[in-house]
């Protein structure tokens, strides 16, 4: 199970994931429920750089198609192929096997403008959309 | 349920006769090679002539449009499109031309296009039009193209465009495909655009902002003045997309209002058939100082003649082969000329009026997306409370099949919870808005006392709830004979 207190979440609700210098890229659960059934993702492709805010991935459900941000800046270094060819990952395991990308991280820094999971749970409270 | 036509088929069945063959035979391979001909004979229905037309008919009495029942759906304006409409265009000194006559002796198409030109820039305070774009997205795209060549002029394309998060999807996808980056400026709780949160986007690197007015809550930008100062002052533009034009017509107009390019949607605003494949029409009017930019040909008159005119060094080039979907640009032109503009001012009051009282005979079974204030032509209701109930959106607009109309737009715009989006348009009656309203709080009450007849919905048409997952998921679009 992955440890939702060592994960950073952005307002667009996204998560990072640290493991060294590897920042892995998903959406919350609160996202994926609230985007209801996955049923297609564009994954960026390795080597492409990517800004922090900056539009990364794309995921499509029954309701609309959204885009996905990177929380950080840096280099796609990992694709989860899994989600492309199984979208539905993204509803049934948000935080673990429907995740969405890598990035090598460029400047660890930025992390800390993240929110925790306590800071996201109650940004969620008050009526982000 | 209806069988496919395939399963209907039965082998060697014939809805046809040829005479017989008076040329000497000729085997396919000795004139097509071998390598284009297929090698399986095509699984092509087999039927008679009167079990064909029977299957066609059951289908097409199953269709539902404008002209069977109500047709709630917001900011697509489904007004009735008037008979007189299809008449005209159907004329045959309209539907014998060819594209390819030479001017002189289309003289009569070429003033009814120039004619529609010169209406539409009354109306929306432009200089020039184009009519086109085949639809309101390629009129997005025209329009963006435009932008770009303006500023290109300049000396630089600019990278941004400034897209209010209540927009249209084929806003931020037309500026992409422009080759624009996208950058979203927020609603304010009020739910029009944040004027601090625009400020705070605009630079020198936007090249556009496109706004929706009224916007998609159905909300007259009332500050657009404001907004036309902010974004003019850092050199960019301002695009109308007109999609919600029928709350404006003939009451203001968005020249005036200080937009500098626009796109209108005749299959929306001007009457011409929309939802069953249109096709539609995109025009695209823009002010004096965009003009050379508009795509080729333009028409012109010079001496009491039309022409085709091509001179223009600055233009974007063709954006469509000849000039637009003329048959549905005649049923708007007769559109326009049928109402005059009173006649067009009055549809637009009707319009806003038939909304304030839908809105008003919902809002107390039903919440409204934001504060109770005036509408124009349309508004939105959140289906956020309904949902605690164990009852989404989805539900409550598949009920609505059941009692016979059409469901409204629903989960747009994005920036609404569950949102169910309704625009009645000025031709609906007081019965019809009555008994539609009646249906509604008829299913807000069920929603409270039997949840599952909602969930379970629709139970009485011809399909009942498609699995759109599935279908999304795993697309299958190809019939298969069993077996096979």
């Amino acid at each position: 199970m992955v440890d939702l207190d060592k994960l950073r979440f952005t307002k667009t609700h996204e998560w990072l994931r640290v493991e060294g210098n590897t920042g892995y890229v998903g959406i919350t659960d609160h996202a994926q429920k609230e985007i209801t059934d996955v049923v297609f993702v564009e994954l960026p492709k390795i080597g492409k750089e990517v800004a922090k805010a900056g539009e990364a991935a794309v995921v499509e459900s029954v309701k609309a198609a959204f885009s996905i941000y990177a929380p950080v800046s840096g280099k796609v270094v990992k694709a989860n192929d899994a989600v492309e060819k199984d979208p539905s990952l993204v509803n049934k395991s948000p935080y673990e096997e429907g995740w969405f990308f890598a990035i090598e991280i460029k400047d660890k820094s930025e992390i800390d403008s993240l929110m925790t999971q306590k800071d996201y749970l109650e940004f969620i409270k008050t009526g982000a959309h | 349920m209806e069988k496919l036509i395939f399963e209907i088929s039965s082998p060697g069945r014939k809805g046809y006769s040829l005479p017989n063959l008076d040329v000497p035979d000729a085997d396919i391979k000795s004139f097509i090679p071998q390598e284009y001909l297929r090698k399986d004979e095509p699984d092509l229905p087999e039927v008679s002539e009167l079990d064909c037309v029977r299957h066609f008919t059951r289908l097409s009495q199953l269709n539902y449009s404008i002209d069977t029942n109500f047709y709630p759906l917001g900011s697509c304006t489904m007004k009735y499109n008037p008979k007189i409409n299809e008449k005209m265009a159907g004329l045959p000194q309209f539907t014998g031309l060819h594209p390819y006559q030479p001017d002189t002796s289309v003289q009569g198409m070429l003033e009814v296009l120039y004619e529609t030109e010169q209406a539409l820039c009354k109306i929306c305070g432009m200089d020039a039009f184009t009519l086109q774009p085949a639809a309101g997205a390629h009129g997005e795209l025209t329009g963006m193209l435009i932008v770009r060549a303006y500023h290109t002029s300049k000396g630089n394309p600019r990278k941004k465009v400034v897209i209010p998060d209540s927009a249209h999807g084929t806003n931020p996808a037309s500026a992409a495909l422009c080759g624009y980056e996208v950058v979203t400026v927020r609603s304010d709780k009020a739910g029009r655009i944040d004027l601090e949160a625009l400020k705070s986007v605009m630079s020198d690197e936007v090249a556009v902002l496109m706004l929706t007015n009224p916007n998609t809550l159905g909300l007259f930008e009332k500050n657009v003045k404001e907004i036309a100062d902010i974004v003019h002052k850092a050199g960019a533009l301002l695009y109308l997309d007109g999609a919600n034009l029928n709350a404006l017509l003939g009451v203001a107009r968005p020249g005036d209002m200080g937009f500098d390019v626009c796109h209108v949607n005749l299959h929306k605003t001007f009457s011409t058939p929309h939802g069953g494949g249109g096709p539609g029409s995109g025009p695209v009017g823009v002010k004096a100082i965009l003009a050379d930019f508009l795509p080729i040909p333009r028409i012109k008159q010079k001496r009491s003649k039309f022409l085709f005119d091509y001179d223009a060094k600055r233009s974007i080039g063709r954006v469509r082969a000849f000039y637009g979907n003329t048959g549905v640009i005649i049923r708007a032109y007769c559109y326009m000329k049928l109402l005059g503009s009173d006649g067009l001012k009055d549809a637009t009051f009707e319009a806003v009026l038939n909304a304030n009282y839908l809105k008003t005979k919902l809002k107390n079974d039903y919440r409204l997306a934001v504060a109770d204030e005036p509408c124009m032509h349309e508004f939105v209701l959140t289906g956020k409370d309904k949902k605690e109930l164990g009852v989404k959106t989805l539900d409550i607009a598949k009920r609505l099949l059941d009692y016979g109309f059409y469901a409204p737009t629903v989960y747009f715009p994005l920036i609404v919870e569950e949102a169910i989006m309704i625009e009645p348009t000025e031709t609906e009656s007081k019965e019809t808005l009555d008994a539609f309203a009646e249906t509604m709080i008829k299913i807000a009450a069920e929603a409270k006392s039997n949840a599952s007849l909602l969930t379970g919905a629709p139970h009485i048409t011809p399909v009942r709830r498609l699995d759109e997952v599935l279908a999304a998921r795993e697309l299958n679009l190809r019939w298969k004979r069993p077996g096979a």
